[in-house]
């Protein structure tokens, strides 16, 4: 037998207080002999024999010598010129969020049930609400969702919750694919239709597939930027899509310091990704959904929302509220069933936008978009470089040359550079092209430099 | 020792600071920046040719002009009005709130996980990927499962994702079915995860111990019943002694055994699912392994399924070729799919594989021997001045009732309220269902046994101020930043942002 006796100092860990004396003085309170007869009511033969095969107990030296050999494997941002977008992105990260999220009041309390000792938590994520529907257009914000891919399938759910009958939801094939397989996913027991309408030669939504594929439909998607990185025409789309809900999608949510709010152009729902409010790209996650929609759909929200209300001495104060839509209360008609949102990573957004105010949120988006049109315009004058769409940019655009793009990237990759992101994997016939992001952290110097390398690549193949 | 709070008088933290802070926006004065960036130093051109007029927006109204010291000082006084794990007892129960690690913050933040991009080519992010592996593998030893999805992001997440995984499997078989059981003693997630993945619920009643009955899942497992969605132990923190016969009776009729793993951390370490004859599990990795909360988010839920769903399985998984290099793999024709864009949570994964390294396997089974030890002692300590509504043995989680205290007019509410004076976060509070004025306390093994007998102390002491000051209970909490909150004014006339 190689089990450990709890009692004895040996078995100590650093992060389990009670040992030795205390425990025994527990077992005598409880009456019990031993721990193990606190187990009685698991059945022997399904109780472990052994310990559990894994490494460990590991010190903090041990940790992080392994840890940072396997990080040190990476190659990333950190060390490398990126210019790596689609749907996650490098920004300013002000060095005072990292420092206040350490906050051990924000980072180790839990969902403020109890409203009168998480002020902090619940007055943050009011902030945040506000925030997003200054910055949409819209009227109400919820708490946050898991990230922009299921803030897309929680309204097209929403939007199907307000219809009688209709099966039918439109989706742009120009939304970040992930976002389109996680919908997919999300209603595929759900007995409801998704129709993807495709792009035109400048990139965005092709309008009169949009006109057609959207009869008798219960609501349509698109986003803006798109993943080709072009700004579809709200208007437009608008104008060709009458008597249904209509979702905007944003995955790069700087970009909404310059261009014009969806809830300002006839968007109903506006829903996204808020990792580019200065959240690390870290590998994809955590990261921050947002959902803001019209006031008239407010109960229909999935997810937390939070309410100013006044204590019984009429001081103002902030509580969870409209809990009557979810899953704790209506169980398995629910809104939604998720419970958490991502407090605090909304809360990292809260004090960047904070931070940034009315002032930096624009000028972090128009150095986004003319440092774009700077590498744009050094590309177009190299032969057998190709901007296939023309629509307008943001801050990303895709780049074709007549060599494979993995090809491309691996040339750049020697020259310390993250280049971009191969299109082929996604969509058929596009294996020649790639998405290239510039934000505000590239220096010009580093856009010359991808310029020169890429010119220097593509001689390389063509030889 | 009791000793009685008197209710003008400032409890330990939580109300040093009771003068509210002004919102953001009420701070925000004009020409005031708390940012700057360097200068553009590429060639500007004008707004207007790069972008037509009818696409940009006007500047971003009411939106805050603050400074650096004014958010400084503004989210640290808003900080000061939580409560936290790291202040005290949190023993919000099903919840676990467990000491949170830093060494797991500081991991997290190495540049070269941090600045990783979701995606980049394989062979740029091999440490991410092995590290994904590494985690998926220590996660199969401890369910004792074939393999683990790492992609949910949360507890409900996983739930969402295991049911689709059932739903798919027996679809296969021409008959997905049309009922999930649940008990009534579940999460109220179980019934609307069930419910988005297309089943209907038909709820199982518990008997007298709070467990389920085998002649009553018998009777309830039909042949168009999916699957069994179970917690174990249950939200009274009682372990179902029968769930492998439980498991024998869905098997027979083709129907799946899931598992709410809620509650890992009352058995991490010294029985796996696996061996329980459970198909399918969700942990939250913000519970048993320790990825703080956030103040709700982010975590993390990871699912670990048996041999029969392993085809079902979100992609893409990680797989290690013999030579060392590990992959992405979307070869999986019968997948539900893509759970989420990219790969999950990643950063919330590495604080999780960073904490099991560093609790190895005795301190993993170390964590479930102390959390019900600390829980049990509570019980002991409490059982003489509170209603115990179940009495069957317990393990991580007690579940109390206010049955005495009724009598006096204090209920549940008032007594978690009066807890707040005596500096401690109240327990989950009104569940489960199944018992009336539920007070369910689950303090982890984390907390020394001076601070369980504070709670203690603060416990019997409010039972004994019901009796004989019940008006200072239920007008209760006095010392706390603000008292109790007009809830039904929020939800009746909502005030859901800030205007000017």
């Amino acid at each position: 037998m190689t089990l450990p006796d709890p009692t004895a100092s040996s078995s100590s860990h650093r992060y389990i207080s009670n040992a030795g004396e205390d425990i025994r003085e527990m077992l005598d309170t409880i009456g019990v002999e031993s721990i193990d007869r606190l187990f009685d009511t698991i059945p022997d033969k399904v109780k472990l024999k052994s310990l559990l095969d894994i490494p460990g107990p590991w010190s903090e030296i041990e940790s992080r010598r392994w840890f940072r050999a396997l990080a040190a494997r990476n190659k990333t941002a950190a060390d490398h010129a990126s210019f790596l977008g689609g749907g996650a992105y490098a920004h300013y990260q002000p060095a005072c969020v990292d420092q206040l999220l350490l906050r051990a009041e924000f980072l180790t309390a839990y969902t403020p049930y109890q409203p009168e000792v998480s002020q902090g938590t619940l007055q943050s994520i009011f902030e945040y609400q506000t925030h997003q529907c200054l910055l949409t257009g819209l009227d109400v914000a919820n708490a946050s969702l898991y990230d922009g891919s299921t803030a897309l399938c929680e309204a097209v759910l929403l939007a199907e919750r307000l219809t009688k009958g209709k099966t039918k939801v439109v989706l742009a094939k120009s939304i970040h694919p992930h976002y389109i397989q996680t919908v997919r996913t999300y209603i595929q027991n759900l007995g409801l239709e998704i129709v993807e309408v495709g792009w035109g030669a400048d990139g965005r939504i092709d309008l009169d597939e949009l006109r057609t594929a959207t009869d008798g439909a219960f609501a349509v998607a698109v986003q803006s930027p798109n993943f080709l990185g072009v700004i579809e025409d709200y208007d437009a789309i608008v104008k060709a899509t009458e008597g249904m809900t209509r979702i905007s999608v944003i995955a790069e949510a700087t970009s909404l310091g310059v261009l014009a709010p969806p809830g300002q152009h006839g968007f109903d729902i506006c829903v996204g990704e808020g990792q580019a409010w200065g959240i690390a790209p870290q590998y994809g996650g955590p990261y921050v959904g947002f959902m803001v929609v019209r006031d008239a759909l407010k109960r229909h929200m999935p997810g937390r929302l939070v309410g100013e209300t006044v204590d019984v001495d009429g001081k103002r104060a902030y509580v969870l509220t409209l809990a009557t839509r979810e899953q704790h209360i209506r169980r398995g008609k629910a809104t939604s069933n998720i419970c958490t949102n991502q407090a605090l990573i909304a809360l990292a957004a809260n004090m960047y936008l904070s931070l940034m105010g009315k002032e930096g949120l624009r000028e972090v988006a128009t150095q986004c978009l003319q440092k774009t049109a700077y590498l744009r315009s050094k590309l177009r004058q190299i032969k057998s470089v190709e901007l296939p769409f023309d629509g307008p940019v943001y801050n990303e655009f895709v780049v074709r040359t007549p060599f494979p793009a993995e090809t491309i990237m691996a040339d750049l990759e020697h020259d310390k550079i993250l280049g971009g992101i191969p299109l082929g994997t996604f969509y058929d016939g596009h294996a020649n092209d790639f998405l290239v992001a510039v934000t505000e952290l590239n220096t010009r110097e580093q856009i010359d430099h991808f310029v020169a390398s890429l010119t220097v690549a593509i001689s390389r193949e063509r030889r | 020792m009791t000793t009685t709070v008197d209710p003008e008088v400032a409890q330990r933290d939580v109300a040093q600071n009771s003068a509210m802070e002004r919102l953001i926006f009420e701070r925000s004065k004009k020409g005031r920046r708390g940012y700057q960036l360097p200068d553009l130093d590429v060639p500007e051109q004008s707004l207007d040719t790069l972008l037509p007029a009818s696409l940009r927006r006007e500047e971003i109204t009411d939106e805050v002009e603050v400074s650096e010291p004014d958010v400084i000082r503004h989210f640290t006084r808003l900080s000061k009005l939580n409560l936290s794990i790291d202040a005290g007892l949190y023993p919000l129960g099903s919840c676990t709130m467990k000491h949170n690690p830093r060494i797991n913050e500081e991991i997290a933040r190495t540049p070269g996980f941090a600045w990783s991009h979701p995606l980049q080519a394989e062979h740029q992010v091999q440490g991410n990927l092995e590290l994904l592996w590494h985690l998926e593998q220590t996660m199969k030893e401890i369910f004792g499962l074939p393999r683990v999805t790492l992609q949910p992001v949360a507890g409900a997440h996983g739930e969402l994702t295991g049911i689709l995984m059932v739903h798919k499997a027996l679809a296969k078989t021409g008959n997905a079915r049309k009922y999930i059981l649940i008990p009534d003693s579940a999460h109220g997630t179980n019934p609307a995860s069930a419910a988005f993945a297309g089943y209907q619920i038909r709820e199982l009643k518990s008997n007298s111990r709070g467990t389920v009955d085998l002649s009553t899942l018998e009777a309830a497992v039909t042949e168009d019943v999916a699957a069994l969605m179970i917690t174990v132990p249950n939200t009274l923190g009682v372990f179902e002694s029968e769930i492998r016969a439980m498991a024998d009776i869905l098997h027979a009729k083709g129907a799946y055994l899931y598992c709410d793993g809620a509650n890992l951390n009352s058995f991490v370490g010294v029985a796996r699912p696996g061996d329980m004859g459970i198909d399918v599990i969700h942990s939250n990795l913000h519970k048993t392994f320790s990825t703080p909360h956030g103040g709700g988010g982010p975590g993390a839920g990871p699912v670990g399924v048996s041999e029969s769903l392993v085809p079902f399985l979100p992609t893409p998984t990680i797989e290690r070729r013999e030579d060392g290099i590990y992959y992405c793999d979307f070869s999986h024709p019968d997948s539900i799919g893509r759970m989420r864009a990219f790969h999950g949570n990643f950063n919330v994964l590495v604080r999780a594989l960073t904490y099991m390294r560093s609790m190895g396997p005795t301190g993993l089974r170390r964590i479930a021997q102390l959390a019900v030890l600390n829980a049990n002692y509570i019980r002991a300590r409490l059982k003489k001045h509170y209603h115990l509504p179940y009495d069957a043995p317990s393990l991580h989680e007690v579940v109390f009732s206010d049955k005495l205290q009724t009598p006096k007019d204090v209920h549940t509410l008032d007594i978690a309220k009066r807890l707040m004076d005596y500096g401690f976060h109240p327990p989950t509070i009104y569940f489960p269902l199944i018992v009336s004025g539920a007070l369910m306390i689950e303090p982890t093994e984390s907390e020394p046994k001076e601070e369980l007998d504070a709670f203690c102390d603060a416990m019997i002491a409010i039972a004994r101020e019901t009796e004989e000051r019940p008006e200072l209970v239920r007008s209760a909490p006095h010392t706390t930043p603000v008292r109790r909150l007009d809830e039904a004014r929020a939800a009746r006339q909502p005030i859901l942002r800030w205007k000017k």
